[in-house]
């Protein structure tokens, strides 16, 4: 069995007061081989909480998941994780953060150094493999980190708001990468967002995300990431569907954030 | 008890008054020297660099950079101001000095049956380190009736009381009596002005001298440069109590250096640990905290009590000196580490002694490094101490013994290389925190 399955996940936390909270309730998904899926939602849906279990870095309190058929428990290399900001290693060259994967597993270093040149001209890096990453530019960084997560050759790529903290001629750039990358490498690849426009550019599936509790409020399934592979973004969004098929979300996004500030003011 | 406070608030009011006066005058002479710098740099281009096109300057502080010439003129001040108060022969001009040489007055005594002579006494004062002197003598010299003349010999700023009657005839009997110095009537404490000296009549009829002390203050409070500089060279040739001055420095520094060592040979993995586990965490948090606010120099009295005043005391005074501070280091070094990071280490496949070496302890060298250089200054601060309370050899225990014998120059050297050690010790430190952690602050 390939792809990565999501059983009846839900995440219930008691606070310190004594309440509870149920971040997630009864996710069900089912992601196949080689596809890419994004997630929207308002803050606090619950779709970080939802990243960090699949990646393992939390407990989830019902339900399980396997990847490829395994069950999934822990962090592990197979499921590779790309950070918004700061979670590169800045005592590194570029080059070193990219090997560090390989490197932890022991490959040779003629191998690692093989893979990094690789990797450096496919995220368009080639002639700073040697520079201190505090050398870089926001959206350089970014792609080191999508360059490192690639060298470990996971089989489901988890991203964190990655472009979040870009400026908005960068982001549409990187936005292109990270189809291009997609289409390459042909990865399963699970993307978060707070952009409406990035969700529907990067996902063939979107999911968007409810709060309180967390859950799968509506599917979508979409043609602007096939058709955006090597072509202008901007064009994209000229397409028919693309406008109505934004707003529609952004209403609805709208109207839960409604939801959530009157209910806080009941309370 | 409320006395004791009154006086400790007036005590406190003198002082600031005196601070501020003196810091009125520091402060008046960086003010000229500003306008004597500015006379001779105007004219003169400014660098260039992106700073110095920068209009407001007043509330940016990157923009204030340190006038170095303001820095060195500093510097200068002090040494003059110290030169001058001292009374240094290095200027050409100074404050008036205290009166050494030779003087004399004249005394009219009237004895017991009501007649009066005059007698000389003659005065020498002497500089205070120049011991050979001896008084003059007056034996051969003719006087005026039943009065002898006298002499005396004494250093400079010193009284002494002369017993003018004690040689002259009759000087023992009842009626006999001091009346003139130097022609103007002086009776018991009554004080006379003479120009070098002043005389002073005791409530017993003798006769006080003293002097004229000048303004300038006496080398034992602060002796001049030049004092300062000669006995610096001689400490160099021939070191203080057979131990040679460098080799006190020296000592000192070994100490501090493997008091540290030791301190972060501990206190680091000490610290990793109450930042990666919950249970050493909280079976080392007690002591950490209890240990963390107790000075150092209060250990010191139960160290000699323990370890007695050899080496080992001395070691283990700044083990225990650095041992908390790099704990806390280490410690807020692993709480700092982005939990980005270690995520992205464990999604890369990393293990924990992985995350460890590779993550954990290159993101909390900054913190480490910080750390040390508290820790150094720390050190450097308890060694000086612990050398003033007992040891053999050391820059603090040369300062002890040095005050037990009124050597306040050789204190004065102590205290300048004292400072410029630890000072020296900070930039070390600085440098090597650029050369090992450049990524500091760039994170």
């Amino acid at each position: 069995m390939s792809g990565f399955e999501i059983n009846n996940i839900s995440m219930t936390f008691a606070l310190p007061n004594g309440g509870k909270v149920e971040a997630l309730k009864n996710i069900n998904l089912n992601i196949k081989e080689g596809e890419l899926l994004s997630v929207l939602g308002p803050s606090g849906c619950g779709k970080t909480t939802l990243l960090n279990i699949l990646a393992g870095f939390l407990a989830q309190t019902e339900g399980a998941m396997t990847l490829n058929g395994a069950p999934v428990e822990g962090p592990s290399s197979e499921r590779g994780m790309v950070f918004q900001q700061g979670a590169l290693f800045e005592w590194m060259t570029v080059a070193k953060n990219i090997g560090f994967g390989p490197k932890m597993k022991g490959t040779p270093q003629a191998e690692i150094n093989a893979k990094v040149d690789e990797l450096l001209s496919i995220v368009g890096l080639q002639d700073f493999g040697e520079k201190m990453i505090y050398e870089l530019s926001g959206g350089m960084q970014q792609r080191v980190a999508l360059a490192r997560c690639l060298a470990n050759d996971p089989d489901v790529i988890l991203m964190d708001e990655p472009l979040g903290a870009l400026d908005a001629l960068t982001r549409e750039k990187m936005q292109s990468l990270v189809l291009d990358i997609w289409k390459k490498t042909g990865k399963t690849i699970i993307l978060i967002t707070h952009s409406v426009e990035e969700a529907l550019l990067l996902g063939e599936r979107l999911l968007v995300m409810a709060p309180r509790p967390g859950r799968v409020h509506k599917e979508y399934a979409l043609p602007f990431a096939e058709l955006g592979v090597g072509a202008d973004l901007r064009e994209i969004k000229q397409h028919a569907e693309f406008a109505p098929t934004r707003d529609e979300i952004l209403n609805m996004i709208w109207n839960m954030e409604d939801e959530i500030m009157g209910r806080t003011e009941d309370a | 008890m409320a006395k004791e406070i009154f006086d400790v608030i007036a005590t406190t009011l003198w002082m600031a008054l005196g601070i501020f006066a003196i810091f009125a005058l520091y402060l008046a002479v960086s003010g000229l020297c500003y306008l004597v710098w500015r006379m001779i740099s105007k004219g003169r281009t400014a660098s260039g660099g992106y700073t110095s096109l920068k209009t407001v300057t007043f509330g940016d502080e990157s923009a204030v950079l340190a006038n170095r010439t303001a820095s060195v003129a500093a510097v200068i001040t002090l040494f003059v101001l110290w030169a001058i108060a001292t009374g240094s022969s290095l200027l050409p001009f100074g404050l008036p000095a205290p009166f050494v040489g030779d003087t004399s007055f004249e005394y009219t005594a009237q004895n017991a049956a009501g007649d009066s002579a005059k007698a000389k006494v003659f005065v020498r004062v002497h500089h205070a380190d120049d011991k050979g002197q001896k008084k003059q003598d007056v034996s051969g010299m003719a006087s005026d009736g039943f009065a002898q003349n006298d002499s005396i010999i004494l250093p400079e700023r010193r009284s002494k009381i002369i017993k003018v009657q004690s040689n002259d005839t009759g000087g023992t009997e009842d009626g006999y009596r001091v009346t003139h110095v130097n022609g103007q009537p002086i009776v018991a404490e009554q004080l006379l002005e003479l120009g070098d000296v002043d005389v002073f009549m005791t409530k017993k009829g003798s006769l006080s001298v003293r002097p004229v002390t000048g303004m300038t203050m006496e080398a034992l409070y602060l002796p001049p440069p030049e004092k300062v500089w000669s006995r610096f060279v001689k400490l160099n040739k021939e070191g203080y109590l057979g131990v040679g001055l460098w080799e006190n420095v020296f000592w000192s520094l070994i100490r501090v250096v493997v008091g540290f060592f030791l301190g972060c040979l501990f206190g680091i993995p000490l610290g990793f640990a109450m930042g990666l586990n919950s249970w050493l965490r909280g079976w080392f948090e007690p002591i950490v905290e209890f240990m963390r606010p107790v000075p150092p120099l209060a250990l010191i009295p139960l160290i000699i009590i323990w370890f007695g005043i050899g080496e080992q005391g001395k070691i283990s005074l700044l083990f225990l000196a650095a041992l908390w501070i790099m704990t806390i280091a280490a410690r807020s070094g692993v709480s700092g580490v982005n939990i980005s990071k270690v995520h992205a280490a464990y999604s890369l496949g990393a293990s924990k002694w992985q995350l460890l070496t590779k993550v954990i302890l290159p993101n909390s060298l900054p913190e480490i490094f910080t750390g040390a250089r508290v820790a150094m200054g720390v050190c450097w601060g308890t060694v000086v101490a612990a050398e003033l309370v007992a040891a053999e050899k050391g820059a603090g225990k040369m300062i002890i013994a040095a005050s037990k014998f009124q050597l306040t120059d050789i204190v004065i050297i102590g205290i300048i290389i004292i400072g410029i050690i630890g000072y020296g010790i900070d930039v070390l430190m600085r440098i090597a925190e650029n050369r090992l952690v450049p990524w500091k602050g760039r994170g």
